[in-house]
C-alpha cells in the first residue's frame, strides 16, 4: 500500500478514488427515493386534494353523502398523523410493523419509498387543497356553466392551474426529500447517507467523506431547485403572443399572404 | 318549424323561489322567453336579479319552482344537467375566462368535453365565432394579456361555440371600463339583430330600451312591472319603477346633448 495522504484534500482525493463509486451509488439511491417519494407523493397529494373538495350536492343520496364525509374524515386523519410524526418513526414503524404486525417482510428500499411517498402525499395534499382554492372561483363556475362537471371542471381548468401555483411547494418538497431520505438509514436503506457513514468507518476520516457528501447533497438539492425554476417559467410561456394577421408581428415587415389567397393553377 | 313550436316558451321560469338561509330573494318569478325574444332585467343592486339568471342554468339551485325548457321541466327532461347548460349559454359579469388556455382552446375546450365534438370542427366553429366578435387575430394570447372588453368578447365566443338556443349574460358590461363596454354592447346587438335568443340582466338602459323586446323590472325579489320597453322606459305605471328610471333618465339625457 502506498504512503497515507497527509493533507484534508489529499485524504479527499484519496477517499473519492475509493469510495467514489459506493458514495456516487449512494447518491443514485437518495435521488431515486427523493424523485419518486416525490412524484407518487404528488398524485396522493393530488387525489386526496381533489376529494377534499368535492363541494356537497344537496340532490345527492343520504348514502354518498355520507360516504363522501367519510372518505373526508379518512383523509384528515391521514393526512394529520403523516405531517405530525417524524419521517424517521414512520419509517421504522412501517418497516419492523410490517413484520411484526402482518409477516410482511418488506425489502429496507420498499419501505423506504413507501415511506418518502406516504409521507410526502400528506403534505402534498395540504398544498394541493390550498392550490385549488387559490384557483378563483368563477373559473370553475364557467367551466360548470359551459356543461363540465367537476372532475372536467377539475382536470382542465383548475388542476393545470393548481399544480402552477404549488410547483414551488413541490420543488420545496423534493429538496427536503433529498435530503431527509438519509434517516433511511435507521432501517438500512443504503442512501447517500448510510454509504457515507459506512466509507467514513474504515479510515476514522469522518470529516473528510462528510464533507464530500455535503458538496454531492448540495449539486442535488441545487439542480433540483433550478430544474422546477424552469420548469414554472416553462409553464408560464412567453408573455407576448403572436396575432394572427398583424403585419406589424413579423419583424421583416414581409408578410406571408394567408394559403387561401394564392391563386390555384389554370384559374 | 311548425306554430305550435313557437308557442311554447324557449324557457319559462315558472314560480321561482331562492332562498340563502333564512333570507328570501327571489318570492315567486314568472318569466317566459320565446325564440328570438331578447328579455332585459333591470333593476337595484340586491333586487336578485343575478340569483334570478343564476338559478335559470342552476348555477344556483332553487328553494321551489320549475325552470321549464321547451315546456318540460329542465331538471326532468335532461337527466344529464351539464347538457342543458350547454343549451342555456352564460357570460359572467367578470368574464372567467380559462387562464390556462389560449383564446382559441377557451373557445374549444367545451365543445370538444362537453360535447365531444371533434378537435378539427371544434376549432372551425372556434374561429368562426371569434371572427364574429372580432377577436379572431388573439387566438394565440392568453387571458392575462387581453383588456377586459377583449375578454368579455372570448367569454361571448366562447359560449356561443357551443350553439346555445339562450344566452344568458350577467351584468356583462358592469366589470368594464367606460370606453370598453361600446364594443361589448355592439356585439350583444349584432346577436340580437341575428335572432338570437337572450336574457340580460344590465345596467345599460340605453341598449334595453333600443334592444329588448321584453323588460323587466325586479324589485325586492319580484317582478315589480315588465312590458316591453315603450311601455317600461317612456310610460311605467309603477311608482318604484319611476324612481329607478329617474336615476337613470337624468344620465341618459345628459349623454344625448
Amino acid at each position: 500500500m502506498s504512503a497515507m495522504p497527509t493533507t484534508f484534500f489529499g485524504w479527499v482525493y484519496f477517499l473519492l478514488q475509493e469510495y467514489g463509486v459506493v458514495l456516487f451509488k449512494g447518491a443514485v439511491v437518495t435521488l431515486l427515493l427523493a424523485i419518486v417519494g416525490t412524484l407518487i407523493g404528488c398524485v396522493i397529494g393530488l387525489i386526496v386534494g381533489i376529494i377534499e373538495t368535492i363541494p356537497e350536492d344537496r340532490n345527492a343520496s343520504a348514502f354518498s353523502r355520507a360516504l363522501l364525509k367519510c372518505e373526508k374524515r379518512v383523509l384528515d386523519a391521514y393526512v394529520e398523523v403523516f405531517r405530525g410524526t417524524p419521517m424517521i418513526v414512520q419509517a421504522m414503524v412501517v418497516f419492523y410493523g410490517a413484520m411484526s404486525l402482518f409477516g410482511i417482510d418488506m425489502s429496507p428500499l420498499f419501505a423506504g419509498f413507501l415511506v418518502v411517498s406516504i409521507n410526502t402525499g400528506a403534505y402534498m395534499a395540504e398544498s394541493m387543497r390550498g392550490g385549488i382554492d387559490s384557483v378563483d372561483p368563477g373559473q370553475k363556475e364557467a367551466a360548470i356553466a359551459i356543461g363540465m362537471d367537476h372532475f372536467q371542471a377539475m382536470q382542465c381548468v383548475i388542476l393545470p392551474q393548481a399544480v402552477r401555483n404549488i410547483l414551488p411547494q413541490i420543488g420545496n418538497n423534493l429538496i427536503i426529500n433529498i435530503k431527509d431520505t438519509s434517516v433511511l438509514n435507521v432501517i438500512s436503506v443504503t442512501e447517500l447517507y448510510f454509504a457515507s457513514k459506512s466509507a467514513a468507518g474504515v479510515y476514522y476520516k469522518y470529516f473528510e467523506i462528510f464533507f464530500i457528501t455535503c458538496v454531492i447533497y448540495f449539486i442535488m438539492t441545487f439542480t433540483a431547485s433550478r430544474l422546477i425554476r424552469w420548469w414554472e417559467s416553462k409553464i408560464d410561456g412567453p408573455d407576448a403572443y403572436v396575432l394572427v394577421h398583424d403585419p406589424l408581428a413579423d419583424p421583416t415587415g414581409i408578410v406571408a399572404p394567408p394559403i387561401t389567397a394564392i391563386p390555384k393553377k389554370g384559374q | 318549424m311548425t306554430t305550435d313550436e313557437n308557442n311554447i316558451p324557449v324557457l319559462s321560469v315558472q314560480g321561482l323561489h331562492k332562498s340563502f338561509g333564512d333570507r328570501e330573494i327571489l318570492k315567486g318569478i314568472n318569466v317566459d322567453v320565446y325564440k328570438g325574444d331578447v328579455v332585459c332585467i333591470i333593476g337595484t343592486s340586491g333586487s336578485g336579479k343575478s340569483t334570478l339568471i343564476r338559478c335559470v342554468n342552476f348555477l344556483e339551485e332553487p328553494t321551489s319552482g320549475i325552470i321549464a325548457y321547451h315546456g318540460e321541466d329542465a331538471k326532468k327532461a335532461f337527466k344529464n344537467l351539464p347538457l342543458y347548460r350547454a343549451k342555456v349559454g352564460m357570460v359572467f359579469q367578470q368574464f372567467n375566462l380559462f387562464n390556462n388556455m389560449t383564446v382559441l382552446e377557451n373557445c374549444m375546450v367545451g365543445q370538444t368535453k362537453v360535447l365531444k365534438i371533434d378537435e378539427k370542427t371544434a376549432k372551425e366553429t372556434a374561429l368562426e365565432n371569434l371572427k364574429h366578435v372580432g377577436m379572431d387575430d388573439y387566438i394565440n394570447a392568453k387571458p392575462k394579456q387581453l383588456s377586459g372588453g377583449q375578454k368579455q368578447r372570448v367569454a361571448i365566443a366562447r359560449a356561443l361555440a357551443l350553439k346555445p338556443e339562450v344566452l344568458l349574460m350577467d351584468e356583462p358590461t358592469s366589470a368594464l371600463d367606460p370606453e370598453m363596454v361600446g364594443e361589448v354592447l355592439k356585439v350583444m346587438k349584432t346577436l340580437a339583430d341575428e335572432g338570437l335568443t337572450m336574457v340580460v340582466v344590465t345596467h345599460e338602459m340605453a341598449f334595453a330600451k333600443d334592444v329588448a323586446s321584453q323588460v323587466i323590472f325586479l324589485d325586492q325579489g319580484v317582478i315589480a312591472e315588465a312590458g316591453t320597453p315603450d311601455e317600461i322606459f317612456n310610460h311605467p305605471t309603477k311608482k318604484r319603477t319611476q324612481d329607478f328610471l329617474s336615476r337613470f333618465n337624468v344620465l341618459a339625457h345628459s349623454n344625448q346633448d
